[in-house]
Order: C-alpha cells, then structure tokens, then sequence
C-alpha cells in the first residue's frame, strides 16, 4: 500500500516536476505571456490582492524547471549557473501557494487568453510537492486515515451501520447491503455520513419511489480521495481501485458519486487514468441520476415552495465536472422561485474550501476572509435558503455564513428534493 | 554595403533560425505527448479544441469588465501589428518579391499611420501595466521585457523608414527586425504559434467533460 511522503526530498520533488512536463504543459508554458489576468479569476487574489496569489504564479516552480530543461536560454543559463534551481526554500514557499491558496476550482483556466488550463499545472505540481514530503499535515493526516481507515475522516463501516439503522427506523425499510447485480452502487462522502445523514434517507426514498435497484457496499462506501487532493497519484490509484473492485463485484450498472466535488472527479474522471482501462459500470453523479428520474417521470414531487432559493455550483461538479443542468432542471421542479445568483454555472466562485483547503486548519483565516466574495454572490439575489450539491462546500458555506452573522439555511439539493417528494409515492414516514 | 548585408545574408540567416527555431520549439511541445484520456467522454473533443480556439479570442461570459484593460489594449496591440505587418505596402512588395512571389493590395498610407497609432498605444498601454501592476510586477521576467522592447524598437523603425525614404533607417529597420526573429523561437513570443496548441489541449478536455472552455 502507498504511504503517504512527510520526509523532505527536494531532489525527488524536482525529478517530479520534470516528469510531469507533458505535451499540455510544455504549451501553456510556452504560450503564456504573462498577462496576469488569470488573478482576476481567482478568489484568492481578488478578495485579499496579494499578487502572489497569482493562478500562474503558484506553478512557477514547475516554469523554472520547464525553462530550464526544455528552452534554449534556460539550459544556457542553467549551464552557466545563471538561472537559480529550484530549492528547498522554494518548495517550503509553494507549498502554501499550491496548497492553502488554490482550491483547484478551475475558474483561471476557463479566462486564459492562451487557453491554459492552469489548474490542471496546479494538479500535475503537486503531484511534485507530495512525491517531495511538501504538504500540509492536515492533508497528510486526512490521507492516512483514508489509506488505513477507508476514510479520510476516520469514520469505519460501523459509523456508516449506525446511520443506517437511523434511517431504516424513520422509513421502515432495510437498507441494500452489498445486493449483487443491483442497478446502483450509491457512495457516499465522510462528510455526508457524519453531519448530513439526511442525504442517506433521502437517497433511500428517492430510490424507492424510483423503483430502481440499489445497494452499498461494505467494503467501498467512501467516495472521497484524499489521494486527489494531496496530488499522489499512487495514493488516488490505491483508493480509487478500492470502489472500482468492490463495485465489479458486486456487478452494479452504475456507481453514483455523491453531493462532493471533488469524489466525482476521482471516480468519474481520474478513476479510468489511474487504473489504466475504463471500469465495468459507468460513473454518474447524484444529480445526473436525479435528473434522468425526473426525466423518466420516476422522480414525482407533489409541492413546491415559493420560497426564495439559489442555487451554488460546486466546482468540481460543474466547471470541472460538466453537469451543469441537472441541478437546474431539478431546482426548478421544485422551487417556484428559484432565482441565479451573479457568475452562476460554469463561472460560479469557489466557496474557498476545495481541493483539500478545508483540510487544513490553518486555512481557516484565509478561507473566512475569501467568503467575501460568495457573500457579495448571495447579497445580490438575497435568497431564503441556499442551496448546494458537495457536503464541502456545505460545510465551508454554513462556516462563512456563520462567521458573517447571515442567517441562511444552506441544504443540499437531494435533501430538498426529498422533501417535495409525493406522499402517495413514498413509504417513508 | 550594409543594406546588402542585411537584406542579404543576414536576412537568410534570420529567416533560417527562425523557421528552424519555431519547428524545433513545436517539436520540443509535442514531444512530451500527453496520455490518452481514458474516461468514457461525454462528447468528443475535436470540435471542443476547435471552439476553444476561436472563443478565447473573447472573454468569457461574464468577464469582459475584468478583462477590460487586456480586451482593449491586446487588441489594440494585436490587430495593429497585423495590419503593418500584413497590409503595409513595403511589407507586401516584400513578401512578393522575396517571400512568395505573390501579394496583395496594401492598406492605404491613413489607414497604415492608424494602425501603427494603434499598434504602438497597446503595446506601450500594455508594457506600462506590466510595470506598474503589482501582479504584472510578480509574474514578470526579463523575457517579457526583451520581447516588448525589441518589438518596439522593430515598429518604431519601420516608421521612420517609411516617413524617411532613406537606405540607412531601411537597412536598420531590417537588422532590427532580423533581431527580433532570431530572438523569436527562443523566447515568449513563441505564443503566436503555441496559442492554438494550449487552447486546442484544454478545449479539448475540457468537451470532453461536458464543458464549452
């Protein structure tokens, strides 16, 4: 099993850096003219003005290295010891840059002129920092417990059996455990287990109204990869492979990632690169299947509320993910009054926790003081309640919300969606 | 003598590290390859590579007030450059007489003062920025500097060789230019041709998720 990096190799580090030098990021270097409208586009440098918050800026230990190795004048300078290598010193000032201060929400990489997809060089450069020992002990810790524990939260299957039991109570229904040949394999976040267990409930009667087969899996219920997040791909291959066989098993269809961003990158997205060849299911998230129910007329609400509601894209789903109606479709089945907060979609803002940002306790001032700008959002359309799709970003929202004194439900859409279900439908009490 | 020699020799010298410099910088690009992106695709991605080229030429939706100044002074930059280098008479006998063998109506003489006019306001509008805004300040090399100055000083005498009609500022023009393309392939210029790489690569992956980049 890979282990997670804590002793410091910069030599490693920068044999990392090289390696990670494909065709793409010898083309964004060589395009990129440095016009520094990528800071625009990020809520780091926009809310605090710290031009090191730059999106190209945290990648430029991997320039150095890319200058150095593949241009004319980098090798020269190189050779005649003009041009500095990377240091010790630079990866222990990167590290914060491409840990604390980016949350891999992809909004520069969607503004570039030159087309640089600048958070894919924040990914491919951390994969550098990891292989170094350069990462934050939050991130360090969250990824061992997913290695050694199956959750980067530490919770084990019997957490999971506890809130099943709750949940089979207020429905009156046994809950699918490893089913074989079921329809659905649902996994869940750590997040959602421990402080949003109403999305296990909802699941269960939105599935039961549907008349779609589904199951859990004892043995891979945990969605989230820290491996991801941290930037070791040996790490996100070893956790990714864990859902990948315990679904295979179980020979699902389908495996629905749940409301959490960056779970639906690493399992629909990274998933079929780290294992080398595409899984036997597909991969769907929870909105995509909502959508398809709704669609298909399985998914039946007999009321709507008029309360005000918007809706907050979370990155990795949308922008980097590519759903992007779903939630939309679904917002409006229910919320008469659904109205779009300003950039919403595919140019949504961050809320300031992803990419493992949360993770790290140190963040904490930053993070509050990025909230300003998803405060400006939600003032520009004042909604009754907020709603969203990743427990993180939940988390992170309620945290901003609480720390500005604003009195805002935040509730995530399945939840909602749950709630609007018809009576006659469900035997849920 | 010295505009034989730059005209001449000098300017097959130039003209041959340029096109050999700028295939060598295209091939060091692809020589790196990329993996083969094995998730099942929500659509296909040459059409996204092919909409990202052309759409990034704008902002995207919602960004054009924080891209104003780039908007503004790039294009002012860019389309002047163009025209002078494109459409400016001495330009066009040029490409016909020595390049190839061909050419085509040049701009009228006002037309050529407005593009230069234009050409000269946005790359000063966008040098003076790179100074000045801390950001610019931060991410900026000597690379970025070079290229601007010998840019400029390329145009800068071109006009006065085309408002002077004289041999000498014909013949520095050239060897300025000639600077300037030997210096091209090693250095940030290189974005003209690298540009529908880049965003060919992410408008391709990112179509390939779903996603109009």
């Amino acid at each position: 099993m890979p282990e997670v990096v804590t002793e410091h190799n910069v030599e490693r580090g920068k044999e990392v850096l090289k390696s990670q030098i494909d065709a793409k990021i010898a083309s964004y270097f060589s395009s990129c003219v440095h016009c520094g409208l990528c800071a625009e586009a990020c809520l780091f440098y926009t809310e605090t003005g710290d031009p090191r918050y730059t999106p190209i800026y945290k990648v430029e230990p991997m320039r150095r290295v890319w200058q150095q190795e593949n241009t004319f004048w980098g090798k020269l300078g190189k050779g005649l010891g003009i041009l500095k290598e990377v240091t010790e010193q630079d990866f222990a000032e990167w590290q914060e840059m491409l840990y604390e201060s980016c949350t891999l929400c992809g909004r520069c990489s969607m503004v570039c002129p030159v087309g640089n997809d600048i958070a894919y060089m924040i990914r491919k450069s951390r994969e550098a920092f990891a292989a170094a020992g350069y990462t934050p002990e939050g991130l360090q810790g969250a990824t061992r417990r997913a290695l050694e524990i199956g959750s980067p939260m530490g919770i084990t299957l019997h957490t999971l059996e506890a809130q099943i039991k709750h949940v089979e109570k207020a429905t009156g229904w046994e809950m699918p455990m490893d089913q074989q040949g079921a329809d659905y394999m649902v996994l869940f976040s750590s997040m959602e287990v421990v402080n949003f267990p109403e999305y296990i409930e909802a699941i269960a009667r939105i599935f039961h109204q549907a008349g779609r087969t589904w199951t859990i899996s004892s043995k891979a219920f945990e969605a989230t990869n820290s491996g991801i997040q941290i930037g070791d791909s040996g790490i996100a291959r070893e956790l990714v492979s864990r859902v990948v066989n315990a679904a295979e098993e179980l020979g699902v269809k389908y495996v629905i990632s749940p409301e959490c961003g960056h779970a639906f990158m690493a399992i629909r997205w990274d998933a079929p690169n780290l294992i080398g060849r595409k899984p036997n299911f597909d991969v769907v998230h929870i909105l995509e299947v909502l959508d398809q129910f709704r669609a298909e007329g399985r998914l039946k609400v007999d009321s709507t509320t008029d309360e005000r509601l918007t809706f907050h894209d979370p990155c990795q789903i949308v922008r980097r993910g590519g759903v992007v109606e779903p939630q939309r479709n679904l917002m409006h089945m229910v919320a008469t009054n659904f109205v779009e907060m300003p950039d919403a979609g595919v140019m949504n803002w961050c809320c300031g926790g992803g990419g493992g940002v949360s993770a790290q306790e140190e963040t904490e001032e930053l993070r509050l003081k990025v909230f300003e700008r998803k405060k400006r959002q939600l003032n520009a359309v004042k909604p009754d309640r907020l709603v969203t799709a990743c427990a993180n970003c939940r988390i992170i929202l309620e945290e901003g919300l609480e720390h500005n004194e604003m009195d805002l439900e935040v509730i995530g859409l399945t939840e909602l969606l749950a709630e609007h279900l018809a009576e006659g439908d469900t035997a849920a009490k | 003598m010295f505009l034989e020699f730059v005209e001449g020799p000098l300017w097959y010298i130039a003209l041959t590290i340029f096109v050999v410099g700028v295939v060598l910088r295209l091939l060091d690009v692809f020589r790196s390859g990329v993996r083969t992106d094995l998730a099942p695709p929500r659509r296909e991605g040459l059409g996204g590579a092919l909409r990202t080229l052309v759409t990034r030429s704008w902002t995207a939706p919602g960004f054009t007030r924080g891209a104003a100044f780039h908007l503004v002074a790039g294009y002012m930059f860019h389309l002047g450059l163009f025209v002078l280098l494109f459409f400016a008479a001495p330009h066009v006998l040029f490409i016909e007489e020595r390049l190839l063998g061909f050419g085509w109506t040049p701009v009228p003489y006002w037309a050529f003062i407005l593009a230069a006019n234009f050409a000269f306001a946005g790359l000063i509008l966008v040098w003076l920025r790179r100074v000045m805004h801390p950001v610019m300040r931060r991410i900026s090399t000597l690379d970025d500097h070079l290229a601007v100055i010998l840019t400029f000083i390329a145009m800068f005498t071109g006009c006065m060789a085309l408002f002077q009609h004289h041999d000498s500022l014909r013949a520095i023009h050239m060897l300025t230019v000639e600077v300037l393309m030997i210096y091209f392939p090693f250095s940030r210029l290189m974005h003209a041709f690298t540009f529908a790489i880049s965003r060919s690569y992410t408008g391709a992956a990112m179509a390939r998720k779903g996603i109009n980049a």
